[in-house]
């Protein structure tokens, strides 16, 4: 499997990272590398396996509709690069 | 801006005029009323200062953990059932990928290959195809809303407030099973009243709880492949969501008969502007990458939650409604009226229930009182039925004293004013201010003699067969006994005087 | 006794006699991070006023007798587990200056039993890599030659333990990240089954695959501070909620080291014996099988065929998960923000891009990559798939043998740079642990030898789910044996 710089960019745009010229190149080889020895699972047969999504079979707990609550709202946005009147503080959006 | 005027024909009118169907699947998002968040404690409470309802959990902070909420799911089980779904048994969380400021972990938590509602349905009466048409429910799934992004007024900048992040979520997705905007009206009437009745969402589509996005397209009459659809969101409103329909059908038609093309696209509608236009641009299609959430097992229920459920469900609006019509004799029409809310047949039925005790039951006439003066008079003063100036037990017996022909309906409607502005009992009210009906029939008899006895002439062309007199007659006895004399006993003693 | 290099036992029988102070041990452990931590760049963050206020507390509670077997024991934390108000920067440029409002499950459980922590250690970026030398911290030096890795992504509490900078550590594992380095810096570390600890507030790198874990200078210690960290927590929706076992006490049991390990049956996967695996290696291990055999143990061989796909699943589940776990870093709630975002957009993307290094962001397209629509059947469900083939492999193994030895690694630590510049090679030096957390199984790596050079050599014992006692009573009675695990660079 080859990675072009088109993907490279594409998958760059959607994991909102910003790559160089260079990069993009890198990335290409490397990921196409790395995608090589990954086609060997191809090989495998599967049609009758189930996709295993956990390492453990259990069932979610369910927890009850209880309000367990204090307002952190000064020590969460003291985290915060920019924040201004109890928001956070992003750019200007646009809709 | 290419926006254009609003049509004065609907755009249903208009597809119908030049020969196209208009198809619509409605996604329906509604905020589920629990105490708390669907994986985190902080509170739901709708108006509280930004900010001030978060917690690592719901602002997604490093390595803080979901725990669902049980409330959540007996919630999205109730709506599954009321809609006749099927309830899967294994369901499973999966995340959505995509950036936005008010998502605050970059995914949101949502239910993708395994929903926990499929294959479900309800009945609306359209006013094109007529009554009990059937519209397919694809899937309800459970997922968390997001926060708010603020713009207006804040220079240099956007603020971002996460106390909405972290509410449960319905998704309600129906089939393209809609062909008009006046049915997608009634759909979400209908779908209204069921999340009401259950309790499991206010319904409020101002404040944001139960929102709508449409999917519309429009293809030729007959056609069996769908037109390539368009979404529409920011819509607020029933109202809005009709009207963005029946824009967006007369846009569709135009391009299509200038021999252009319907690109796929989100689009914003703008009530004020009374148009739509398409959002902006996103950097990258959409493609959100969705896998299971390996932070939450697959939700596991057991057919016996789900039979609990059911076993203690209110009676939903489809279902009262036939009650109505065989226990009260009402038409569909009244019956459909009377249960588009739980609260309104409460009323009704508690009305008629007054007026049956006091020995007069009739039902269509509690009916008529309920969906006719009542419904004027809070609708005029922006009341809910909640809220109503008149208790069920003052309009039944009201009701009654009209049944019984102690009070005309003319006076009832002044009983019911004074009802309505001071309280207190109705036929104290009557009997206070000399409003009782005269049923009398010498008092009549008597008042019948004084009016025969002054309008000679009148009588005599009666009898000579100019048969309108009547009426004046009778208004003359009326006003001789200032109205209240009982409207039915007055005609029958007349025309019996009279052929005398 | 020399105090760099005492057990968590010894150190807790010299606080119950009230030998030694907590104070006393706290200081000198400072005073060793101060003297050696330029050096090796084990910890990131040292909280001197912290550890010693902990300190006096646990001295108070062993004065009053409330205390546990753990109060005052000095302990390293690896940097990924959210401690409030001291920072916690997951060897990350992006969290160079996070301090946060909150504490992990793990480390407050311990705090509570008394230990004294005496700061942050060093690690791969977000645990993304096996040398340590993805940190935006500079690499950790391993004690046993300072031009050598300390293996990864553990790699400063594996050096800090070692090193005699601390008692025991903290680690996580995900894909071998406990066991590698405990095996390259000749320690003993321990990875749970998935579940056995709560994974609230410990920085996610692929949710469905990471799990805390002890790194002590021996098996006992390593049951002792299992025996505080474990349990169920209802912060953690994948938590089991299950008692936990007497780990210290089932140790030894009163019994010598044979009676324990008659009619034990060890499995010798064929499949980990293979060309890949260095000669000091192999030979070091063939003689811990000769060990258990002398000990009473049956050594048999046995199959896991699907061994060969480990690396290939892995590497395709552990970065789509983390390309999502890691989309919470965007700049606006905390952590780095680029200087002067020109939109939105170039907020997201600059920030993250400056924020994190080569290969957090290697992994984050290639995970963003194998989730994207058109590829997700391809790789993603093919792993998942996969997965479970591999974890069936152990289940079927669990039925002819009790327990699975192992190497730890292929080989030895290797030079730091060595490897850096070929991701590809770097993935293959977790070939033996990987299949580990795929399938959730707990897994143990203690000291079984040394090479040529001097340099310790792991070896691993795999155990079926929730057997961390078995495989911490075979631990201990190899330890009792054999004295690997007491040899130090000091
Ligand atoms: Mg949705
Ligand atoms: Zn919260």
């Amino acid at each position: 499997m080859s990675i072009d710089a088109a993907t490279v960019k594409h998958v760059a745009t959607l994991a909102r990272l910003r790559v160089t010229p260079e990069e993009v190149a890198q990335y290409a080889e490397q990921l196409s590398r790395i995608l090589t020895l990954m086609e060997a699972l191809g090989r495998l047969p599967t049609e009758d396996v189930e996709p295993m999504s956990h390492a453990v079979a259990m069932a979610i707990p369910e927890r009850e509709d209880v309000v367990c609550h204090l307002n952190q709202r000064e020590a969460l946005l003291a985290c915060a690069p920019e924040s201004e009147h109890g928001h956070f503080c992003v750019p200007k959006m646009i809709e | 801006m290419n926006h254009k005027k609003i049509a004065l024909r609907s755009g249903t009118e208009q597809a119908l005029a030049t020969g196209y169907e208009t198809v619509i699947g409605l996604e329906v998002h509604a905020q589920m009323l629990t105490q708390s968040k669907i994986f985190c404690g902080c509170p739901t409470r709708f108006g509280a200062d930004a900010n001030t309802q978060i917690c690592p959990v719901c602002a997604a902070f490093p390595g803080v953990l979901p725990v669902l909420n049980r409330e959540a799911v007996q919630m999205a089980i109730k709506t599954g059932l009321a809609i006749h779904g099927q309830i899967r048994l294994l369901s499973e969380f999966s995340r959505k990928n995509y950036f936005y400021p008010d998502l605050p972990a970059g995914y949101q938590i949502s239910q993708y290959e395994l929903p926990i509602v499929e294959q479900g349905h309800l009945m609306i009466d359209s006013p094109e195809r007529g009554e009990g048409i059937r519209i397919g429910i694809t899937r309800i799934h459970m997922e968390v809303d997001a926060g708010k992004s603020l713009h207006e007024g804040i220079v240099g900048g956007s603020w971002v407030d996460l106390n909405r992040t972290g509410t449960p979520l319905m998704e309600i997705v129906s089939e393209p099973d809609l062909r008009s905007s006046a049915e997608a009206g009634e759909y979400l009437k209908k779908l209204r009243a069921i999340v009401r009745y259950l309790g499991v969402c206010d319904g409020n589509m101002e404040e944001g709880s139960f929102r709508c996005d449409a999917n519309v397209s429009v293809r030729l009459r007959g056609a069996s492949a769908f037109g390539t659809r368009c979404e529409l969101k920011n819509l607020n409103s029933i109202r809005n969501v009709m009207r963005a329909i029946d824009y967006e059908v007369e846009r569709q038609i135009e391009l299509l008969e200038e021999g252009g093309k319907v690109i796929q696209e989100t689009r914003l509608w703008n009530a004020d502007l009374n148009s739509s236009r398409p959002m902006r641009g996103k950097e990258d299609a959409h493609d959100y990458r969705y896998f299971p959430e390996p932070d939450l097992p697959p939700l596991r229920l057991t057919a016996e939650r789900v039979a609990a459920i059911s076993a203690v469900l209110p009676e939903l609006p489809d279902a009262k409604a036939l009650r109505f019509q065989e226990q009260y004799q009402l038409s569909h029409y009244d019956a459909g009226v009377l249960t588009s809310s739980r609260e309104l047949a409460d009323f009704f039925e508690a009305v008629a229930a007054e007026a049956a005790a006091l020995g007069q039951a009739n039902a269509k006439m509690a009916a008529n009182w309920v969906t006719g003066e009542l419904a004027a008079r809070l609708n005029r003063d922006g009341v809910e039925i909640q809220h109503s100036p008149v208790t069920p037990g003052q309009l039944g017996k009201l009701v009654a004293m009209i049944q019984q022909g102690t009070l005309s309906g003319k006076l009832a409607k002044e009983v019911f004013e004074i009802l309505c502005n001071e309280g207190g009992d109705p036929q104290q009210i009557a009997e206070q201010r000399g409003m009782r009906q005269v049923s009398d029939e010498g008092a009549i008899d008597a008042a019948i003699e004084q009016v025969l006895a002054n309008n000679p002439e009148d009588v005599a062309q009666y009898r000579a067969g100019k048969s309108k007199i009547l009426g004046f007659l009778v208004g003359q006895v009326m006003k001789a006994t200032q109205g209240k004399a009982n409207p039915g006993l007055v005609n029958q003693r007349l025309l019996a005087k009279l052929a005398e | 006794m020399d105090l760099a290099r005492i057990t968590l036992k010894q150190a807790a029988d010299l606080l119950h006699r009230r030998a030694l102070s907590a104070v006393e041990l706290t200081q000198f452990f400072l005073e060793r991070i101060n003297a050696h931590n330029p050096t090796l760049n084990a910890y990131i963050t040292v909280d001197a006023e912290g550890a010693l206020a902990d300190a006096r507390q646990a001295d108070a509670c062993l004065a009053r007798g409330e205390a546990t077997p753990l109060t005052g024991i000095p302990l390293a934390v690896k940097d990924l587990f959210c401690t409030k108000g001291l920072r916690t920067t997951c060897a990350s440029r992006m969290l160079a200056d996070f301090i946060p409002p909150y504490e992990s499950t793990v480390t407050r459980r311990l705090r509570e039993a008394g230990m004294v922590v005496l700061g942050k250690t060093n690690m791969d970026e977000f645990a993304m890599g096996s040398s340590n030398e993805t940190s935006y911290f500079g690499p950790v030096k391993n004690p046993w030659d300072h031009s050598r890795i300390p293996g990864g992504s553990s790699g400063g509490s594996a050096a800090a333990v070692a090193a005699g900078l601390c008692v025991a550590a903290l680690g996580t594992d995900t894909g071998g990240s406990i066991r590698q380095p405990a095996a390259l810096s000749g320690i003993t570390g321990l990875k749970p089954t998935y579940g056995r600890v709560s994974r609230y507030g410990m920085i996610a790198f692929a949710s469905s695959l990471d799990q805390a874990g002890p790194m002590t200078r021996s098996v006992e210690d390593a049951a002792l501070l299992l025996q505080g960290m474990a349990g169920h927590d209802p912060l953690d929706s994948t938590s089991i909620d299950q008692a936990v076992e007497e780990y210290v006490e089932q140790l030894s049991g009163g019994v010598s080291a044979q009676e324990r390990m008659r009619g034990l049956r060890i499995g010798i996967p064929k499949e980990y014996f293979t060309d890949g695996l260095s000669e000091s290696v192999h030979k070091a291990l063939q003689e811990a099988i000769e060990r258990f055999q002398e000990l009473g143990a049956q050594c048999q061989s046995v199959s896991l065929p699907t061994t060969a796909y480990a690396i290939p699943t892995y590497y395709i589940i552990a970065p789509a998960e983390a390309s999502s776990n890691l989309a919470r870093y965007d700049g606006i709630r905390f952590g780095y923000r680029c200087e002067q975002p020109e939109d939105l957009l170039d907020m997201f993307a600059r920030s993250r891009s400056e924020g994190f290094g080569a290969e957090v962001k290697r992994r984050i397209m290639l995970g963003t990559y194998v989730l994207s629509s058109g590829y997700y059947d391809a790789y993603y469900r093919q792993a998942q798939k996969v997965r479970r083939l591999i974890a069936d492999d152990f289940h079927n193994a669990f039925t002819q043998v009790d327990l699975l030895l192992t190497p730890t690694a292929p080989e030895t630590a290797f030079r730091i740079g060595e490897k850096k510049e070929d991701p590809v090679k770097m993935y293959l030096s977790d070939i033996f642990t990987i299949n580990v957390n795929l399938a959730g199984l707990p897994a143990l790596s203690l000291p079984c030898g040394f090479d040529a050079q001097n340099l310790p050599i792991g070896m691993q014992l795999i155990g079926r789910p929730l057997q961390e006692s078995s495989l911490l009573r075979v631990g201990h009675s190899f330890q009792q044996v054999t004295d690997w695990h007491q040899r130090s660079p000091l």
